[in-house]
């Protein structure tokens, strides 16, 4: 399963839903959820602790344009929307916790 | 349209029913779903679960009262409704508390659930 989520942790509880149910599989971080992956934020520690049960990736233009792409926390992977398209063909199912 | 042709469908509603067009949409969704014959489950978590509460009088709003559609579903063979314990409990709510019968599920058990499922959309 591909968990995409895209509000960001502080406005919605989307982020804290999806990795208080989702068992494993993959986590792509786009639009306003992707200040949660910035080192610093109060979501990063959930994030490093996701990291043990899914592969965690973010959405590198979205993170440019606001100015946070050289904050990924270590361990999470930037993507654009060329590795967008790759892992919803990987995985089987997506998930969006809208 | 065959059986073999059925996916399992689940309906993840994580939104209060009023304050936004999401739970409503959802129920919309179900009953087309139903009517291609696919299998379907709907769960109910974070604010999600107040859609399920007894007692909606949304006329008080002029709202339509969409909240018996809830127990008109097994007539359309959704039966599978799950609500997720922690959402409850952190709202005060308990399963009678809700206008029909569901499973309260851990969350464990309803990430598991979600794993099973071909289809997951989430309103």
């Amino acid at each position: 399963m591909l968990n995409i989520v895209n509000k960001s942790p502080l406005e919605r509880s989307s982020l804290e839903s999806c990795l208080r149910v989702a068992r494993g599989g993959a986590l792509l971080l786009i639009e306003d959820a992707v200040y949660a992956a910035c080192r610093g934020h109060a979501s990063a520690r959930a994030i490093v602790e996701a990291m043990q049960r899914m592969k965690v990736y973010v959405l590198q233009p979205d993170l440019e344009a606001r100015g946070v792409d050289g904050l990924v926390v270590d361990g999470v992977t930037a993507v654009d929307y060329g590795g967008f398209v790759d892992l919803v063909v990987e995985h089987s199912r997506t998930h969006s916790w809208l | 349209m065959s059986a073999a042709a059925a996916k399992k469908f689940m309906l993840v509603n994580r939104r209060a029913p009023y304050g936004t067009i999401y739970a409503l949409e959802s129920l919309e969704v179900v009953l087309i779903a139903a009517a291609f014959d696919q299998q379907i489950a709907l769960a109910f978590l974070d604010d999600g679960v107040y859609q399920l509460r007894k007692g909606q009088k949304p006329k008080s709003i002029e709202t339509k009262n969409f909240s018996p559609t809830f127990r008109a579903l097994e007539d359309y063979d959704v039966d599978k409704l799950y609500a997720e314990r922690e959402s409850l409990s952190v709202r005060g709510l308990s399963a009678e508390d809700l206008l029909v019968p569901v499973t309260v599920l851990s969350h464990e058990e309803l990430g598991a659930l979600i794993e099973q499922q071909d289809v997951v959309l989430s309103f």
